[in-house]
């Protein structure tokens, strides 16, 4: 086989793409939000990685941060706009909050988790997480959608 | 054609909604008639919480409140503790605790200052302000080892002294700072699509904000001298020089010079404090950890101060016991949301953006 030949299977090369080009949906819930802000930012630059765009409506992008407290009140909003957005789509949970309910578990207006609204592929832990941890969070989903271990 | 209002719903899912918030908006064509606010989504119920644990526990919930301006949260809370039990501080660590005050109120008008931009649609001032921010948060986790929620301030003090190379950090930002603000203040004060945009735009007039109760930059921009940190000082800013900066538009384009200005102040008061910062111990001995657990406390006391959002209060009320009966919070966003519907009406539906995000609104802080 020649060098200059790449030989691939339509499906890889579709999940190579969508791990690489993920398009997060601006979506900030509370303090988190701050951090995936400053992930974002000059700083942390998350844009090397190819998730490059924030888009502003769930029809345009294909990654949600859970990025906050999901109350009562706004959790049927999410699973709304999860439902929204376009396949194939991921979901991470980002900090205490959004994946356990974090220190207002034992409020009576928090959902300890967003996993009961919305499947979640990646939980991040902390409170707030660091950018770090949220871009490290990226590319292990951009690792298991390139090596086909998500859920669709 | 007859004429038909149609009612648009803005949120709780927007980018320019600095959270969730919700806004009923009814329009005449372009013009607003009506703006009703929506919150609630993000309700953790602090106030309680913060009543179920002990004294020092209730700590991380008011940090969570305001959470781009953490330690200006927990100095209210700490010095409401302090006079409800009459805690002696040592004075370094009243002198940090104002100083540590002033650089968050920095970094919270600089979040303010880059997503302003975003939603008048410049995404330069953004990345700006979030590199100025980051010089301020490396500060942050040089003495406090976090990066937005710090738990720093305790009851009796500060947690960790401030070391030789934090000092250090804080001395070349000092130095650097007001060239970069300049620069981004020109950016976007230069610009005619942003004067244009937020000149006589969302205007409240003086007694607008006095029957509001809105306080902060907000009031400052619409003609009333009145600053906490003024009128009745805590910690020592009555040993400190620095100007309280008012403009009379009351429009959206006044606010973003009273805060502009505000940064200047800060930064001014930074390099004051950074000169006479005394030698000595940074928490009272008396009040170390293991005791914390047992403080009980009778009585009651509210203090106010002033946060970069405005006045935030918190009323402690103790029964005798170790954890406190009542912690009320006198959240100084909600009451200047309050005033959208005045604000809005009789403009654009294009203004809208510009005057929400002029309030600087924190739903953590909102919805308690
Ligand atoms: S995990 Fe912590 S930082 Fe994140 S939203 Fe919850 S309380 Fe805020």
């Amino acid at each position: 086989m020649s060098d200059s030949i790449l030989v691939t299977s339509l499906e890889e090369a579709l999940k190579w793409g969508t791990g690489k080009s993920l398009w997060p949906f601006t979506f900030g819930l509370a303090c988190c939000a701050i951090e995936m802000m400053s992930a974002m930012g000059s700083d942390y630059d998350w844009a090397r990685f190819g998730s490059d765009i924030f888009r502003d409506s769930p029809r345009h992008s294909d990654l949600m941060i859970v990025s906050g407290t999901v109350t009562k009140k706004m959790a049927p909003r999410i699973r709304r706009l999860y439902d929204q957005m376009a396949f194939p789509k991921f979901v991470i949970s980002m900090g205490a909050c959004a994946s356990a309910g974090g220190p207002y578990v034992r409020g009576y207006s928090v959902v300890d988790g967003v996993d009961q609204v919305v499947p979640v592929d990646v939980y991040v832990y902390g409170c707030p997480p660091r950018p770090e941890a949220l871009i490290q969070a990226l590319k292990m989903l951009q690792d298991r959608i390139v090596s086909g271990r998500v859920r669709h | 054609m007859e004429d038909k209002v149609i009612e648009v719903n803005f949120g709780p899912q927007h980018p320019s909604t600095h959270g969730v918030l919700r806004i009923k908006v009814k329009l005449d064509g372009e013009i607003i008639v009506d703006a009703q606010p929506v919150i609630g989504y993000l309700h953790r119920n602090a106030e309680k919480l913060a009543e179920m644990g002990g004294y020092p526990k209730g700590m991380i919930y008011i940090d969570r409140l305001d959470y781009v301006a953490a330690l200006n949260m927990e100095l209210g809370y700490v010095l409401a503790v302090e006079s409800l039990m009459d805690v002696q501080v040592p004075e370094r660590a009243q002198w940090i605790r104002m100083m540590m005050v002033e650089l968050n109120r920095e970094a919270s008008h600089l979040i303010w200052l880059g997503t302003h931009g975003l939603d008048m649609g410049m995404l330069t001032p953004f990345f700006y302000c979030f590199r100025e921010r980051e010089r301020i948060l490396r500060i942050f986790d040089e003495i406090t080892g976090s990066r937005l929620l710090y738990n720093y301030f305790a009851i009796g003090g500060v947690y960790s002294d401030i070391t030789p190379k934090a000092m250090d950090m804080i001395r070349e930002w000092t130095e650097d700072f007001i060239p970069k603000l300049e620069e981004i203040q020109s950016i976007l004060g230069k610009s005619y699509i942003y004067v244009s945009r937020t000149k006589g735009v969302g205007v409240l007039t003086r007694e607008d904000v006095l029957s509001y109760g809105v306080t902060g930059p907000m009031q400052r921009a619409s003609g009333i001298n009145r600053d906490v940190r003024k009128d009745s000082p805590y910690l020592y800013y009555d040993k400190i020089n620095f100007d309280v900066p008012t403009r009379t538009e009351g429009d959206v384009y006044a606010r973003f010079l009273v805060r502009i200005e505000e940064m200047r102040q800060s930064a001014r008061i930074v390099r004051q404090i950074l000169d006479k910062l005394p030698a000595g111990d940074h928490y009272n001995k008396k009040y170390s950890k293991p005791m914390l657990v047992r403080l009980k406390a009778t009585g009651e006391a509210y203090v106010p101060t002033e946060s970069p959002k405005g006045e935030f209060g918190i009323h402690l009320i103790g029964d005798g016991s170790s954890i406190p009966y009542r912690v009320r919070i006198r959240s100084p966003s909600f009451a200047n949301l309050s005033s959208i519907p005045t604000m809005l009406k009789g403009y654009k539906i294009a203004d809208l953006t510009a005057a929400v995000s002029s309030i600087d609104p924190v739903f953590g802080e909102v919805d308690r």
